[in-house]
């Protein structure tokens, strides 16, 4: 087989579509299915980004898929995950509303959602939308976005296996929701485009995490959006876990609308996968609005990490914050682009932004970029990108006490990393990730 | 316990040391003077095992052993200490923290079990108030906004966790109020016993009124190049360095 190229992948998945869409029995004239073909329409215009495109030139995607990706070994259906084989990926001692999808599909014998707590409603997004419709006319990839791309156009025209979540006005979600994608990709190579809309209705409270994972040797491309709606006085914690194999390429999207006065607090933590690329896109549209956004990524081997992330001050009085660290070992590659817009009118916006990093090889390469788009002239913004190696200093200072080489570097990079991790609330996540950087450092 | 021969040592190709001669042994307190720049601290590191400094040539044996052929950690197990002149902060890692692992990795070299949590607390407590430094200054990360008396505090209130056997306080004095300087000077004495030595670089014969050296030597550009008793430090701090570089033959 030879290689694709950007042009063949684009036809490959617009046959995709059609073979899709004739799959689809008595949809076609249901509003989900007129913005399924709206967006492929839009896709079909420019397809995959460009080699020279800015928002991609360090993350090509369609070359990596090119390379490892074989459309003729490709099945969907073809998995055979058991609910012991999945529990060894799920966080323990975590109890939590368990949504597992497989191949990008909602899996109900795997997820646990058949007692849910008071305020929390889940459905698989197809029905949803007719359940649900009001919702859906109102907030179902209609809200303009910065940072929005091909890759979720791609993802709207798919849409099938995902999840709405609903969390009533006034409901304090304890619980959290732990989506666990898994690619099968033990028998052939794979494609999900796992699409979800939540809803976080006003004054309530709820946290939704993320977790890919793929099984197999074989190559899995994911391409993800979550799109997430959050109203007045709500708090929402958003966490994003990737542990992926060597063979996993993914674009995600998290497309955060802040619709009413709101917290929204995002983690994002990254350890491995062939090509990961997350868009992180936050529309603030509320005066007094708290955005906080938090990344760590700890690469080795050939890791490709691309964090774009964007935040849109649409109105006054709101404050971001965003801190993403990253810690590269190996050949390991890692990119980051944070974006600030400060509209005309959103007047006294503070936004603070830093991205660090520390390489531990000579073979690894960090990419970072701020870019501030500031139209407002009564704001403060600051922002830095730092790229280091282990300070020796501190290292030297460590081991003049007795620790030996190995666990003073290992301390050293948890220190590092702690300001990132103090950010995720929920315990048993949190020490599930301590552990993984100790087996890594 | 601690014999050094002609050790001459240099960085990025400069020699600093060129030719130390000293002889330490259990029980004594040996002073280092000399004028800025002569490489007081440059041997307090290549005795404590920093890496940056080429040992170009000469020996160093510490209770028997070759010194030079341990990593700095190693040196640290087998009973060295640097009171670093500038002590490093370290964001993310408390006092408490370090000193745990720190304590640990050292017990477990001597063949020792790790101590327990309420062992290690008391012994925290203890030594915390040889040196009367705060609670919540060590749960706080390593130095990170630390006043310089704080660090230097900080950095005895760890000697007397480890008990070295060779401790080398390299300008611990220096930025102290004079309560401060006799509270340190009170914490290195208790921890002296016969077992151990100390080398105490300073600028100042004041801190030596308070921990009395047996020798102090004149360290001047690379070389002792004079050593006497503790009346040598007065003498140094009225006259200053000029009689010593006319007696040397280097002015
Ligand atoms: N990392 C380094 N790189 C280059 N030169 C160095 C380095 N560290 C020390 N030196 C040089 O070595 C010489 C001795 O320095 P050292 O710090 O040992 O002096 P000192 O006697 O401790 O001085 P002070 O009294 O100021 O503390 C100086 O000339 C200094 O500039
Ligand atoms: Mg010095």
């Amino acid at each position: 087989m030879s290689k694709l190229i950007k042009e063949d992948i684009d036809k490959f998945f617009i046959g995709q579509f059609e073979a899709f869409e004739n799959s689809l029995n008595g949809e076609s004239k249901k509003p989900l299915h007129a913005k399924r073909k709206q967006a492929i329409e839009n896709f079909k215009s420019d397809g995959f980004p460009h080699a020279k495109n800015e928002e991609y030139k360090y993350s090509n995607i369609a070359k990596t898929f090119g390379k490892l990706f074989n459309v003729e070994n490709l099945s969907d259906d073809n998995f055979s995950l058991s609910l012991d084989e999945a529990t060894r990926y799920f966080i323990p001692e975590l109890d939590a509303i368990r949504l597992v999808f497989v191949n990008g599909v909602l899996d109900n014998k795997l997820s646990d959602i058949d007692t849910l707590p008071k305020g929390v409603h889940i459905q698989v997004i197809k029905t949803a939308a007719d359940d649900y419709a009001e919702d859906f006319e109102k907030h179902f990839n209609t809200h303009e976005i910065e940072g929005a791309d091909n890759f979720s156009e791609l993802n709207t025209a798919f849409t099938k296996g995902g999840v709405f979540v609903k969390i009533d006005a006034n409901a304090v979600v304890e619980t959290p929701i732990a989506c666990y994608y898994f690619n099968d990709a033990k028998n052939s190579d794979v494609i999900s485009q796992p699409r979800n809309l939540v809803i976080a209705e006003k004054n309530s409270q709820a946290s939704l995490i993320e977790s890919y994972v793929t099984l197999g040797e074989n190559t899995s491309f994911t391409n993800a959006v979550t799109e997430i709606v959050v109203k007045d006085d709500c708090v929402f914690n958003y966490y994003k876990y990737q542990n992926e194999s060597n063979q996993a390429i993914q674009v995600g999207a998290t497309m955060v609308h802040q619709l009413g006065k709101s917290v929204f607090n995002g983690v994002t933590l990254s350890l491995n996968g062939a090509m990961l690329r997350n868009n992180l896109n936050i529309a603030i549209h509320k005066e007094h609005s708290e955005t906080n956004m938090y990344g760590l990524y700890l690469l080795d081997g050939k890791t490709h990490v691309d964090n774009h992330t964007v935040v849109d001050h649409k109105v006054p009085n709101c404050e971001s914050n965003e801190m993403y660290k990253g810690i590269l070992d190996g050949q390991s590659r890692g990119v980051f682009n944070g974006k600030i817009f400060v509209r005309q009118d959103a007047q006294k916006t503070n936004a603070f932004q830093s991205n660090r990093n520390v390489v531990l090889s000579d073979d690894a390469e960090v990419d970072t970029k701020p870019q501030l788009e500031i139209w407002a002239d009564d704001v403060q913004c600051s922002h830095g990108a730092t790229v280091g190696q282990l300070d020796l200093d501190q290292l030297f200072y460590l081991r003049a006490r007795g620790i030996d080489k190995q666990t003073a570097k290992s301390m050293l990079l948890n220190a590092f990393a702690s300001d990132v991790l103090s950010n995720i609330k929920i315990e048993a996540f949190r020490t599930l990730i301590e552990n993984k950087i100790n087996e890594r450092l | 316990m601690l014999s050094i021969k002609d050790l001459h040592a240099s960085i990025e190709g400069k020699e600093i040391l060129k030719g130390i001669n000293l002889e330490v042994k259990p029980g004594e307190v040996h002073a280092i003077m000399g004028p800025n720049g002569s490489g007081k601290s440059t041997l307090a590191s290549v005795l404590a095992g920093r890496e940056d400094f080429t040992v170009d040539s000469g020996e160093i044996t510490f209770k028997g052993n070759d010194l030079l052929e341990l990593e700095a950690d190693e040196r640290a197990k087998e009973g060295v200490f640097l009171a670093f002149q500038y002590p490093i902060e370290i964001p993310g890692v408390t006092t408490t923290n370090f000193m745990k692992t720190a304590l640990n990795k050292i017990r477990e070299h001597k063949g020792l079990e790790p101590l327990d949590a309420v062992s290690f607390l008391s012994r925290m407590k203890e030594k915390m108030k040889l040196v009367e430094i705060d609670q919540t200054l060590l749960s706080r990360s390593l130095n990170e906004g630390f006043s310089g008396g704080e660090k230097k505090r900080n950095e005895i209130f760890q000697m007397a966790m480890l008990e070295p056997t060779l401790s080398i306080l390299d300008e611990t004095d220096s930025g102290l109020d004079i309560d401060a300087l006799r509270i340190v000077a009170n914490g290195v004495n208790k921890l002296k016993n016969e077992d151990n030595a100390t080398i105490v670089v300073t600028h100042y014969q004041r801190l030596l009124d308070y921990i009395v050296p047996d020798f102090v030597h004149v360290l001047f550009d690379g070389k002792i190049v004079k050593t006497g008793g503790k009346e040598l430090a007065h003498k140094l701090e009225e006259k200053g360095y000029d009689w010593i570089k006319e007696e040397a033959g280097v002015a």
